[in-house]
């Protein structure tokens, strides 16, 4: 059995040898240098774009939005994102102007010297302004989605009911921080195409786009080895594609475009930013849930990239992992004058889930019991139903929570508080506190996305070995590994003589992208499909009935390639009306608690993190190492989330903080130890029982340290990231 | 001007401005790529190399500080045709790689904690590995691979 066993990364030997080629490892010949034209304002009429006369503009290729072949259009869910901005700029950092140059100094001097001419105009920057504002965004309501989902009557119940919390929960930006910068390389090919080489999650996002903007459909996309996403390489490389492309058609040489970080910080997209009212009626003797109204409000910036999906992945997580009888969640997504916010680990469930959780707390405060006796009393369990109306089978809400206390009840591992008394200065004054949240996260598309999709995958015998074509990329998450693994297990043969083809849109299908927690569990099963279509393919191809791989390849005359599609088949039954967001909102969800264990240093406000158990139901991990792997990343994400990852903006909506020296991501002296522990409940439609679990880690660690502080020192913060200075103004008079 | 190195134990010698980042010219004069760049202001860790066994950030590094010294990047860990470093096969093991952009400045940093206390405790294995930069793996899985990179080594 290959599943389940800690298979070694298929990409890890080349990965520590830095032997892996990633985009900025590859340099062309000829090969010229890009950079982007950036607007300085959030708003702003361009009066014109000229060229500084005093510059030597010779090797120089510099394009706008009138060297574009095809559509200025960024084309993703609506066409309202341009590639280059033409006459007007809608956010700070928007791209306005590009140029390449034959080496990077010559080319950022010449950014420089390219001067646009710009009139401000009054921007807006406040997302409870923006639905309905007389200044036009996006449409003519600045609404990108309004989605709400109901079931039973919550109003009239809040209406009558006796006990009703109320609260307020407010989450700001968070950037995914990939390590590695986003980057980009166009090739001129022969036949007047361009093949797209770099660094990105989904391949065929940038073919889709990239037709538009050429106007014809002469080229492929490649991907690099990737440095990290998390969401931050779904959307946004088809700018850089897009950039890169066009650059590349001008100058007719090959383009090579690297964000620099503070690039990459100021201008590309990132979590959303979030306020969530939550009112919820609670029988009062006992702390049930009884019914919920629940009002959030998303900031999408300019353009609406993802937006509406984001609203819906909020709207129907919203209330956690708690049964409640009556609930009405209405999720609306606006646009501002800021840059657009995108994809990120999640996807808007960490955002939500801090304040359903928080609420959770807050109930448990107001009614004057413990909060894990308000969790352990309204978790979900078999038979359940969701906001949308689905009913809920194969339940893990419980025993993650149990599994997780159980592992948390070893001593835990010592202090790390700085012994400040060494140094001169007062010893420091911590208090220990304990924090307990539970996530759930529906796998895979919403509702009837992966049927509408029909993501595919190829299988080929090529001589004695077996290529998987998909574009389901590797972005660290271990697909090369576990795609090989599960063809390896169902024809019977060595994982060795199993590898995934490049994921080059000219030879892989369209599997869907890599996004949503879908790829084990959903390209993974087409994979699965593939290959049990090979073995019937070659059976019938010998004609035997043999059912070992070998022997029938051992009959096989012909050498040439033996190749076959599998499509992704919708055998769940799932019922799904987008139109009124009722039904099976997730084919599956994953269920994961977190029990945390943190200092509170009472002098500075600082959170010191001791240690993180998680306990996740991931259906089956099909390799433990590379499942754990995800679990933990995705938990210290989370843990950054909670404490120290603030986007600071200026007036103009653009990133203050825009370096790795003040936008602070948690390093190995504050990531506690974790313990991370696995709970199986198959789930029948992935691969031997997988469900995903990319992004389920992320959901509920800053919930759980919002409680641990408010354990250790009495301080309630309802707002992320809850840095020193907003633990310290929360503290009460000690 | 002519600056001369030794690079993972071979003579090299480049035609580089004195203030060039040792980064660039490894990675662009050189082209040995092995070394990343993740911010290019020292805060990161991707660049990580040694020189003379001393583990800095190569963006902040002029090529003129080398002239004369031993710069070991990842390419360098290994003998050539040879095992992997200890930690480089602890990595692979630990599962302590996964989007692998991290993983060179990690894997120097740790072979520079590894040759001064080849049995580091965690919390030593996590002070000495704080200037790198994962955002994959929240570090467990790294923490594992060098922590237990030597421990069956007779002797270490």
């Amino acid at each position: 059995m290959l599943i389940g066993q800690d298979l070694m990364r298929a990409d890890g030997p080349a990965k520590v040898t830095g032997a892996a080629r990633y985009v900025d490892d590859v340099r062309p010949t000829d090969c010229l240098y890009g950079f982007t034209v950036r607007s300085p304002w959030a708003h702003a009429r361009i009066d014109g774009i000229e060229l500084d006369p005093a510059f030597d503009w010779t090797d120089i290729t510099v394009c706008t939005a009138a060297d574009i072949p095809g559509e200025n259009v960024v084309a993703l869910m609506t066409d309202d994102q341009p590639v280059l901005a033409d006459g007007v700029v809608r956010h700070v950092a928007e791209p306005v102007a590009l140029v390449a140059g034959p080496d990077r100094d010559r080319a950022l001097a010449a950014v420089q010297h390219v001067k646009v001419a710009y009139t401000p105009l009054t921007p807006l920057m406040d997302p409870e302004q923006a639905a309905g504002s007389e200044h036009r965004i996006f449409r003519d309501d600045n609404v990108f989605s309004r989605i709400s989902v109901e079931h039973g009557e919550a109003l009239r119940v809040l209406e009558e009911a006796d006990t009703i919390i109320t609260g307020t929960y407010r989450v700001g930006l968070q950037e995914q921080l990939y390590i590695e910068p986003q980057g980009m390389i166009a090739l001129p090919r022969e036949d007047g195409g361009l093949t797209l080489f770099g660094s990105m999650q989904c391949p065929y996002y940038i073919v889709k786009a990239l037709k538009r903007v050429l106007g014809h459909d002469r080229l492929n996309v490649v991907q690099a080895v990737t440095g990290g996403g998390f969401g931050g390489k779904e959307e946004y490389p088809s700018i850089v594609a897009a950039h890169a492309a066009v650059l590349a058609l001008k100058s007719g040489r090959p383009v090579k475009l690297i964000y620099r970080r503070d690039d990459d910080l100021r201008a590309t997209t990132k979590r959303h930013p979030a306020i969530m009212h939550y009112r919820v009626a609670v029988e009062r003797a006992t702390g049930r849930l009884q019914a919920a109204h629940v009002k959030l409000l998303f900031d999408g910036g300019a353009y609406n990239t993802l937006s509406p999906v984001v609203n819906s992945r909020a709207v129907l997580h919203a209330l956690g992992p708690y049964a409640c009888p009556h609930v009405k969640v209405d999720g609306l997504m606006v646009a501002t004058n800021t840059p657009p916010n995108g994809a990120f680990r999640g996807f808007g469930a960490p955002q939500v889930m801090f304040a359903a959780e928080r609420h959770m707390d807050r109930i448990a405060r107001e009614l004057g019991k413990s909060p894990l006796e308000v969790r352990r009393l309204n978790l979900y369990r078999d038979g359940d139903v969701t906001p949308s109306g689905q009913r809920l089978v194969d339940v893990g809400a419980t025993q993650v929570l149990e599994l997780a206390l159980k592992e948390a009840a070893a001593p835990l591992p010592p202090s790390g508080v700085p012994d400040r008394a060494g140094g001169g200065g007062v010893a420091a004054r911590v208090a220990p506190g304990r924090g307990v949240a539970i996530a759930w996260h529906g796998c895979g598309f919403t509702g009837n996305g992966e049927a509408a999709l029909k993501g595919q995958a190829d299988v080929a015998i090529e001589g004695d070995r077996v290529v998987i074509y998909t574009a389901s990329t590797d972005i660290g998450q271990g697909t090369d590994t576990i795609f090989p693994a599960i063809v390896a297990e169902v024809l019977g043969i060595s994982v060795d003589r199993v590898s995934n083809a490049d994921h080059d849109t000219a030879t892989v299908p369209d599997s869907g992208p890599t996004v949503a927690s879908r790829t084990a569990m959903v390209v993974g099963g087409v994979v699965k499909q593939g290959a049990e279509r090979l073995l019937e393919a070659l059976k019938a191809e010998v004609g035997s009935d043999d059912a070992d791989f070998d022997a029938l390849l051992a009959r096989r005359k012909s050498t040439a390639p033996l190749r076959v599609r599998a499509q992704y088949r919708d055998d769940l039954g799932l019922e799904w009306d987008a139109a009124t967001y009722r039904g099976d909102a997730y084919p599956t969800y994953g269920w994961a608690c977190v029990v945390v264990d943190v200092d509170v240093d009472l002098d500075t406000g600082e959170v010191l993190y001791r240690r993180l158990v998680s306990a996740t139901d991931v259906g089956k991990a099909l390799n433990p190492v590379l499942c754990t792997g995800q679990l933990e990343g995705g938990a210290l994400q989370g843990l950054g989330y909670a404490t120290c990852e603030e986007v600071v903006l200026d007036d103009q909506g653009g990133m203050r903080n825009n370096r790795l020296t003040n936008y602070i991501i948690p390093t190995a002296l504050d990531a506690p130890e974790m313990v991370t522990a696995l709970v199986e409940i198959p789930f029948s439609g992935g691969p031997f029982g997988a469900k995903g679990i990319g992004e389920i880690p992320h959901d509920v660690p800053a919930a759980a340290v919002a409680q641990a502080i408010e354990a250790a020192c009495g301080a309630v913060l309802e707002r992320l990231p809850m840095t020193p200075e907003r633990v310290l103004a929360a503290l009460p008079e000690i | 001007m002519e600056i001369g190195f030794t690079l993972n134990g071979d003579k090299v010698a480049v035609d580089a401005l004195p203030m060039a980042r040792l980064l660039d010219v490894l990675r662009e004069d050189l082209r040995v790529t092995g070394t990343k760049e993740g911010c290019g202001e020292g805060e990161c860790g991707a660049c990580t190399v040694l020189i003379d066994g001393r583990a800095v950030n190569a963006c902040l590094v002029p090529v003129v500080q080398v002239q004369g010294a031993a710069v070991t990047t990842v390419e360098g860990l290994a003998e050539p045709g040879g095992p992997l470093h200890p930690v480089q096969a602890a990595f692979l093991q630990h599962g302590g790689a996964q989007c692998g952009i991290c993983t060179p400045g990690f894997l120097v940093a740790a072979a520079e904690l590894l040759a001064r206390t080849p049995r580091p405790t965690r919390p030593q294995v996590r002070e000495a590995l704080a200037g790198n930069l994962c955002r994959c793996t929240g570090y467990q899985k790294i923490v594992d691979a060098v922590a237990e990179a030597l421990a069956g080594e007779a002797g270490a």
